[in-house]
């Protein structure tokens, strides 16, 4: 066998390995394991590219490569071993733009040596889907990380004429796509790649911050269909089957998520939440200036002491606050006192999906006193405290009540129908919806105001005390 | 060559179905690892910005693919390693996550207690 079959062979390892590494990591036993494999099916697959001649080559060229290698695992090790588990959701933002990135520039360069030999109109193609989705996926990424980091307003940014601006982008970017494809022109593909660049900026402004997780996976699986296209362009099946594997599980995933939100894909992408949720705030009167119950910790420490059953229900608040390992503890100490303690996780809660689970699982929560939805619905009626903590939207019951709420239709958490309820919030502020809660001013509700973190450490104090 | 693009298409179709029934029924505390997993996946694109690097020629080419080494770079290990921080707190036991706990935060009281559950 030549070296290239060799080397198309441990290629062929290689995928089988991301496949099943793909499988693993959609089920808790086996996920751990699926992403080693895949990490090392990858790093078998580089080490066998060095095989290539043309790899070797030139001395310069190969310097480089290792240097710049050198370089980003020095920059992504410490990034990704010190990020903190509330950061993770800009993390993987930043992590996916930077291989759209990488695929484009691998697109472009393809076609740098390629121009001067005038490429048949298919390989040309290749390069602009390459250029063209990388692109996005690169500049939408940053700002969506942007977004995350509160480096810029999470609220959808919109302007005058948006809808103009945006057609205006596109209708160029097709014709200086058309132009290239007819006359292989390098200026016209550089064109080309800014135009996908600002495309990228314009379709994330006007995605609400809340949105933004779902965005992420869409770009995820964008930048897997440019490594795809990377693929064809280098005649690489390694590519072509990764990318190609990533960019259809990801848009699954993506689905998978919006439904979890109770809306469309098209609904999270194009809607601008923000402007209709303004309209609704207003309708429903400044909720504000309504009473509300408050309680003191020593009140609510006796009252889920001697309750039979506690639903903790934690949302981003509670993430924001670092509060996880001390609503560990005031669970261990309810479940000390015989308590039946559980928590109801909603599948957005936190800001991405999953990603609650994340944050209990660093703070060592046991697997099974975590509840799915769909599973902790049907015992909240028999809860005496739904415990609310840091979470408002999930909980909404608008969701369920209110039609033309823009929320309305997205699953919650049934917290009304337990017997009391506890919201520990930092303030009346609405959630990332923008939209007040009618549970909030509920008889039932009592609401202990201030950060997470102090609250919780205050709860336990007292629920010690009682 | 036509018949080699046609080669290329095949594989991207069947790639694309397989990595549609792969992740079937994926329960939702999942969906942060596998996002940021499929995501270090297509970090695979190294290899792809490896070859181009061997090809490159100038100053121009050479940069731009440099640049393309190091962005993927940073996405593969970062993803891998991020996605395996995540991982490691799902992994264990609830038995050998008490153990761990109380290790970690020997100091804390109710640490005893939250075990009798």
């Amino acid at each position: 066998m030549t070296l290239d079959t060799w080397i198309d062979l441990i290629y062929l390892l290689a995928a089988i390995g991301f496949i099943l590494a793909l499988k693993g990591l959609s089920s808790p036993k086996h996920a751990r394991n699926g992403n080693l494999l895949a990490a090392a099916a990858a790093a078998v697959a580089v080490g066998f590219t060095f095989a290539y001649p043309q790899v070797r080559e030139h001395a310069l060229n190969l310097g480089l490569t290792f240097v710049a290698m050198a370089v980003g695992a020095v920059i992504a090790v410490p990034a990704a071993r010190m990020v903190k588990m509330t950061a993770m959701p800009q993390m993987v933002a930043m992590f996916n733009g930077v291989g759209g990135g990488a695929a484009a520039l691998v697109s472009i360069v393809v076609f740098l040596i390629e121009a001067p030999g005038k490429p048949a109109v298919y390989r040309i193609a290749e390069v602009l889907f390459g250029v063209l989705v990388g692109c996005v996926s690169f500049s939408g990424s940053a700002i969506a990380f942007a977004k995350l980091q509160e480096l810029m307003p999470g609220r959808p940014v919109t302007y005058p004429a948006q809808q103009v601006i945006n057609a205006v982008v596109a209708a160029a970017i097709v014709a200086l796509a058309i132009g290239t494809l007819v006359t292989g022109n390098v200026p016209l593909l550089a064109a080309t790649a800014v135009l996908s660049l600002v495309l990228g900026v314009i379709f994330v402004l006007p995605i609400g911050g809340a949105d933004v997780p779902v965005l992420i996976s869409l770009l995820n699986s964008f930048t897997g269909l440019a490594v795809a296209a990377s693929g064809f362009t280098l005649d690489n099946n390694l590519l072509i089957i990764a990318g190609t594997l990533v960019g259809a599980s990801g848009i699954l995933l993506t689905r998978m998520m919006s439904k979890a939100m109770g809306r469309s894909l098209a609904n999270v992408l194009f809607s601008a939440f923000g402007s209709v949720v303004t309209a609704t705030g207003g309708a429903d009167g400044s909720g504000e200036t309504r009473p509300v119950k408050t309680g003191t910790p020593e009140d609510i420490g006796v009252l889920i002491a001697y309750a039979r059953k506690v639903v903790i229900i934690p949302g981003y608040g509670l993430a924001v606050a670092q509060a996880q390992h001390t609503v560990r503890e005031l669970a261990d100490l309810l479940i000390a006192k015989g308590v039946d303690v559980f928590y109801a996780i909603h599948p957005v809660a936190g800001r991405m999906p999953g990603h609650m689970n994340v944050l209990l699982a660093e703070a060592n929560v046991p697997y099974d006193e975590l509840k799915e939805m769909d599973e902790a619905n049907p015992e909240m009626a028999t809860a005496d405290v739904a415990l609310v903590v840091g979470a408002n939207d999930t909980v909404n019951p608008a969701a369920k009540n209110t039609v033309g709420s823009p929320i309305y239709g997205m699953p919650i958490i049934n917290a009304d129908a337990a017997e009391n309820i506890v919201f520990l919030k930092r303030s009346m502020r609405p959630g990332f919806a923008g939209i007040d809660n009618e549970l909030l001013f509920d008889p039932k509700t009592t609401l202990l105001f201030g950060d997470a973190k102090d609250t919780l450490t205050k709860l336990v104090a007292a629920v010690k005390d009682a | 060559m036509n018949t080699g693009i046609l080669e290329f298409v095949t594989i991207f179709v069947l790639a694309a179905f397989v990595g549609n029934e792969v992740i079937g029924r994926v329960p939702s505390i999942l969906h942060t690892p596998l996002m940021s997993g499929s995501n270090a996946i297509h970090g695979i694109v190294l290899v792809g910005t490896i070859l181009i690097m061997g090809s490159a020629h100038g100053a121009v080419q050479i940069t731009l693919a440099f640049f393309a080494v190091l962005l993927a770079t940073l996405n593969i290990v970062g993803g891998f390693v991020v996605t395996d921080r995540m991982l490691e707190m799902f992994k264990s036991k609830p038995t050998e996550r008490a153990a761990r706990s109380a290790d970690r935060d020997g100091a804390d009281p109710d640490d005893g207690s939250g075990d009798t559950q």
